[in-house]
Formats: C-alpha cells, structure tokens, sequence
C-alpha cells in the first residue's frame, strides 16, 4: 500500500516536474520511504507504506533489463500463484514483492495482464522502449487514482494534491460534480469536484501512446439478464460461498506485518473477522463507540469479540472529536461529504496506527454484493405497490423500514405514504428504487446561489449516470439494477472513497475489503435475487453461510448500518466551533458565491438551536460546511503549497 | 399578520431557506414539493403547538391536516374554536 504519482510528456518539449514535489503530498499514505523514476519522458515516484517483502520492495521497480518501471499503490494478492507462473515462464525475479510481477506480466500477456491481478489497486507502468504509458485500477474501484491533461503533459496520482503540487492552476471547482456530489453522495464516472481531473474509473485502464490516449474497460458489475442462477439450493449456494470467502480472505491475510480487523458488531464485520479468527493464532479487533445509544453498538462488538476470543480494542468517539477533526477531513476526502461518518473511521485508523498496525480487514461491500441495504426493500416494496396503487395495505410494508433510526421517514404511515408515493407510477426509471432517496439529498440545492444553480441542470446528474449504463442492464432484474446503481453511485463514491480509503489512508492504514474480491462479486451476481433478498429478509445467502462461524444472536440481529452524529457536532455547548462560525459567516459564504448567505444563515441557526430534526437538514449542514472546507484548503491554492498532516 | 402570513413565513424560513414569497403557494403540496417528511411534520408540530398552544394528537398527524399552507390554517382554526 503507498501513494503514486507521476507526469508523462504527452507533446511539446516542456520539462516534467520534480516526482519528489508531487511525492512530498502524499507521505501519509507511505511513510516508509520515497523514491522516483526518472526518465525525459516520463516520471513516477512511490511514497510507500510497506507490507509486503519489507526488505527489497521498495519502488519503483523494473524488469530486467530495465526498460519497463512500475509504481503501484495497492496489493496484489494472488500475487505468489502470479510469481511462480511467471518464473516458469522465464521470468527473473530480484525481490520478493507483489509489485515485481507486474512488470513481469505486463512483459508477458501485454495490457491484458491486469485482468489477470486478484487485488485492490492503482497501477502506473512505464514502457521506456515502446514510449507508452498504462494506468491501472482495480476491478471495483478500492485504491483511487487521478489524472488531468495541462500544459502538453499527464499528470496522474493517488490523491488530487499530488498532482495540485506541480499544477495549482488546476484547482477550480466543477459545478456539475458538486451536483452530483448533492444527488449520489459522491461523483460517478470520471468526474470529480476538480474541474479538468479525472477519476481513472474503476475496472479501466489508460494507455498513452504517441500522443494519444485510450480509456478500456475490462472489468465491470454484471448480472444476468432474466432469473439468474437457480440450480443450487440456498444450503449449496452458501456451502459454496463459505469456502469462497474461507479461501479470499485467506489470501488477504498475505502480508508481512500483523493483519487486524475491524469489528463493528454486524454481521458483516463479524463474518469477516470469524473467517480471518480461523487462519490466525491471534487476531486483533479494531471498532468505534459512540456515546449516543442510536449510533452505539458496543455490546454486540464486545460479544462478539468474546465469541472469537480475539484481543479487541475500541475507541470512545464524541460528538466534539467529529467536530475538531472534521476540517483535517476534507483536506483528505478532496471532496464535499454529506455525513461526518468518515470522521470517526479516520480516528480509528490513527488508533489503529499508534497499535503499530498497518492493515485491517473490512466488512465493506457485504451489502452490495449481497443485497443488504434497506434502500433495496424500499424498491421492492415501492414496486408491490406500484402494481396496485389503491391498496390501503401495501404501503403498511415501509413500517417495517428503517428500524435504527430514531427519526425515521415511517415514522408516520400517512407521511410515510406521501413520501414513499413519489415518482411511484415511473417503474421504468432504471432509477426507482434511487428516486426518493435523492430527492431529499436534492434538498440542498435550495441553498446554491442564483449563479451556481443557472449553471446546472437539477437533471443532469442522472442524465451522466444514465450515459454510463451498460447495454443489457435493461434486461436485469430489478434488485440487479438497484445493486449496480448503488454500486456506481454510493460505492463507488463516496463508501470506499470518501469512508474508505481515503480515511484510513490519512493514519496509513491499509482497508482489505474480501467481499469485494472480484470472485465473490462474480458467484454472487450470477444467483437470483431470492438468494439475497427474500421477502423482506436480507442477505439470506450470506447469513446462512456464515451460521458455522457465528452465534446466533449476530446472525439474528436487525441490520444496523454504521452512522455518526450530525450536526449537533459542530456545536459543542449551542454555540458553533470558530471556524464554523467563520466559514459560514455571510461574508464568508458571499465570497465563495455557491451558496446563499441568508439560507446559510438559517440553516446554521437550525442546526445550533437543535431544531434541524431531518435527515435533509443533516446533510444540508455537513454538505455545505464541507464544501467551504474544500474551498478553504483547495481552490485558495494552500493545499498544493504544504503537504498535509498525518 | 395573518395566520396564513405567519405560517407561510415560518415554513420559508425553516424549510425552504428563504423569505421569498412567491417560492410557495398557499395551497402547494408540502410534500409534493418534497418540503415536509416525517420528521419535517414533526418539527411543524413542534412550531404549531409552541406557537398557537394547541394540541396535535397523534391521529391527527395526517397530511389532511399539514400538507398545505391553506389546511394547516384551516386545522388551527378548527382545533382554536372546534
């Protein structure tokens, strides 16, 4: 795991810059050591976090005659199995690391060799003979990378400071990534809130070559079109899954420091760290507390943690850490957020950090791949009763949602109708289950400044998404489109971005998320949805296959997703911290020109006074403040000038 | 000011961020125009019960009653002289 970063010269004759400046950005995501390529054409560096072959696998990296040099950030974890095919092929290895078999497999089977990998990672690789630069991401989008195009050069990095360092002027807002940003939770595709840098997608590579450049992807989320797989009994399916996942996250374990997991108390956690319990002699357990009963789950933590007999460590989190730490937040999501979710996980990885620790497990991607989030039942039962509009009893279905939140959108059945009856007759929006979601996110768009909302279009950013549907997603069942959806959009960015890697990046830590392993994906997409969500009863497939390692209690338990305090952060004792109050003064606001003053200006009132009860106030206030964040770190240029604190 | 006045600046200021008027009709939809939810009634309940000293049962926590500028007056007025 490390950050990369790195400037090819794609025409003219101007120099490239120091990989050192763009290196110097990112020394929190590898603080073991730096080095640099250097060529006229092309440069990388590598800030490196190591975890694998501690010895001899600094980067760059290169074959053996020296004429292909790779950087990666990240790890590939059939990587041993790669190796020994590879020797037996002819190839000579000097080191012991993950990262050599790249430049041996690229030699090997070409551009290709990246469908080959089994890991979470951002690749640079360098052709020096053939002049040809090949950048790399992983399948699902775990490790980031960025790219922009200015003055006859590429510049690409892990994170946008790198590339800021050395081209400051590319610091600008991108309007329609804000948008976005105030629609899905994160941007989709290439975009991000930086005007003219782009986001390699996830399963995709670039290739430069002669001045032209060639975005393919290789990977993508697939389902089946019509039922899907059915010949295996739900006992077989979760049989199956069980080695599968005994064996993914085996491999994850591979690394040369001590592994740790994080246990947050749920199911998915849980079934992670019992499987990781099995191939370890000791494992050690990382999760967060919170004062407040509605977001705390401690006592499921501690019992599971007896259960496993692990060593388990967890870290008291208040409202009041969420507020301080929040601004060094933003310097590393790079991006608004609309939760201060992340805050929390980004103490645990300086937690996890000062107990020497340098990876943990996750539970991330469990709902996704296995149907587990609320949003997919409000879109199955928002379909039921679709069919038959008049029904009195079909909308009494959304009582049974969101049963962890304290102020909950069915809290009153008559409310609860009129909310869930939006859009209900648009069945054929690839979107359905999506719509009401985002149109309370939406909200935020009341407070946009004349100027910044005439440049948008409140449609546009489902009109992007749309553009970047697959062909025969049409032809998928319904809870597939929902998942893909939610992948596109929430996972990939803003979960394993924004609450993922970027949070744990910023203490070095290392997230291995095994749920994500493109062949867990693969055997789950292939099944029907009644292996995921049956009834209204969710991840069946995933609970069943995890009843020999679980007690019964995790497996019964309703499904309570991690979320932090809100607002209420911000205003230790009623009043605002001093840089909320000073972000978010009139003149402040004015000046930045994307929101209105005076809606500011009533919504921080709302907020300090306690009356901000919703969801959509909540977001409202930690979209707008983040947003003023960025600003202040990023578009006024100091971003690029100091490198930020680990 | 009229109560229809006072309800219609409580509801711009709270919800919609704003004191332009012409940004809510009387009888627009609170919910149509996705202004009020569940907990957006709640806070509404809060304001009309410190505001006018009346009582919202939870019966009456129906968007017959709240979904409109026009029928909440209408249900202040009903539950001050029933």
């Amino acid at each position: 795991m490390c950050g990369i970063a790195g400037a090819l010269l794609v025409e003219g004759e101007a120099a490239l810059p120091d990989p050192a400046r763009m290196i110097a950005t990112l020394r929190h995501r590898g603080p073991d050591g730096t080095g640099c390529f250097r060529s006229p054409t092309c440069v990388l560096a590598n800030a490196r976090l190591s975890i694998i072959d501690l010895e001899t696998g600094d980067q760059p990296l290169a074959n053996e005659d020296e004429s292909v040099w790779t950087v990666l950030n990240g790890e590939i974890f059939n990587y041993l199995e790669l190796r020994a095919e590879l020797k037996a092929l002819g190839h000579r290895f000097r080191t012991r690391s993950d990262t050599e078999v790249i430049v041996h497999a690229y030699e090997e089977y070409g551009d290709r060799f990246v469908e080959r990998l089994s890991g979470q990672f951002a690749i640079a690789l360098w052709d020096g003979r053939r002049q040809r630069l090949l950048l790399a991401r992983d399948p699902v989008g775990i490790r980031p990378l960025f790219y922009t195009r200015t003055a006859g050069q590429l510049l690409f990095a892990s994170e946008v400071k790198a590339i800021l360092a050395v081209a400051p002027q590319a610091a600008s807002l991108d309007e329609q990534g804000l948008a976005q940003v105030f629609t899905f939770w994160g941007t989709v595709g290439e975009r991000t809130v930086f005007k003219g840098i782009r986001s390699l997608p996830p399963g995709h590579r670039l290739i430069v070559e002669k001045g032209a450049q060639r975005l393919e992807g290789y990977w993508d989320w697939t389902f089946p079109q019509g039922p899907g797989r059915t010949d295996l009994s739900l006992d077989e399916a979760a049989e199956a899954l069980h080695a599968l996942l005994r064996d993914v996250v085996r491999q994850q374990l591979r690394a040369d420091v001590p592994v740790g997991a994080y246990l947050s108390g749920g199911l998915d956690s849980s079934g992670i760290a019992a499987l990781a319990r099995e191939s370890v002699g000791t494992l050690q357990t990382f999760s967060i507390t919170f004062e407040d009963p509605e977001f705390d789950e401690s006592a499921y933590q501690r019992q599971m943690a007896d259960y496993l007999g692990v060593r388990h460590c967890a870290l008291r989190c208040t409202a009041e850490d969420i507020g301080n730490v929040f601004p060094d937040l933003i310097r590393h999501t790079e991006t608004p957020v609309l939760r201060t979710a992340p805050a929390p996980l980004m103490l645990l990885a300086r937690h996890v950090q000062s107990q020497g620790f340098k990876v943990v497990l996750t539970g991330e991607g469990a709902d996704e791949v296995f149907g587990g989030y609320e949003l997919f039942k409000e879109g199955k039962i928002r379909r039921f009763w679709a069919r038959q509009p008049q029904s009195p009893w079909r909308p009494l279905l959304f009582s049974r949602l969101y049963p962890y939140l304290e102020r909950s959108p069915v809290a009153n059945r008559h409310f609860a109708r009129l909310f869930f009856g939006q859009r209900l007759g648009e069945l054929d929006s690839p979107f359905y289950a999506h719509l009401t979601r985002w149109s309370t996110t939406r909200g935020i768009f009341k407070l946009l400044s004349p100027e910044l909302l005439a440049s948008l279009s409140s449609a546009a950013p489902e009109e992007e998404l749309l553009r970047q549907l697959p062909a025969d997603f049409p032809a998928w069942s319904e809870l597939a489109r929902d998942q893909y959806i939610e992948v596109k959009t929430l996972l990939e960015g803003y979960l394993l971005s924004s609450q993922g890697d970027r949070v744990s990046m910023a203490h070095s830590v290392e997230g291995r998320v095994p749920y994500l392993d493109r062949r867990v994906i693969e055997f789950a997409n292939a099944l029907g949805p009644r292996y995921k969500l049956r009834g209204l009863r969710e991840k069946v497939l995933l609970r069943r296959s995890l009843r020999q390692v679980l007690p019964d209690a995790i497996l019964r338990r309703v499904k309570q997703p991690y979320r932090a305090p809100d607002s209420r952060c911000f205003f230790p004792g009623g009043r605002p911290l001093p840089y909320v109050e000073a972000l978010m003064s009139p003149s402040t606001v004015r000046r930045s020109g994307y929101f209105r003053p005076e809606a500011v200006e009533r919504l921080l009132e709302k907020c300090r006074s306690g009356r901000a009860l919703g969801a959509g106030d909540n977001m409202a206030f930690v979209g707008v403040l983040s947003t003023l964040l960025l600003q202040e770190q990023f578009f006024g240029g100091r971003a690029a000038q100091a490198p930020v604190s680990a | 000011m009229t109560l229809h006045a006072e309800l219609r600046r409580f509801i711009l200021e709270n919800y919609l961020l704003t004191r332009d008027d012409a940004s809510l009709g009387n009888a627009d939809s609170l919910t149509g125009r996705g202004i009020l939810d569940s907990t957006g009634a709640l806070e509404l309940v809060m304001h009309l019960e410190e505001r006018y000293g009346v009582t919202v049962q939870d019966e009456e926590l129906h968007p017959d009653n709240l979904d409109s500028i026009d029928r909440i007056a209408a249900f202040i007025e009903r539950k001050r002289c029933p």
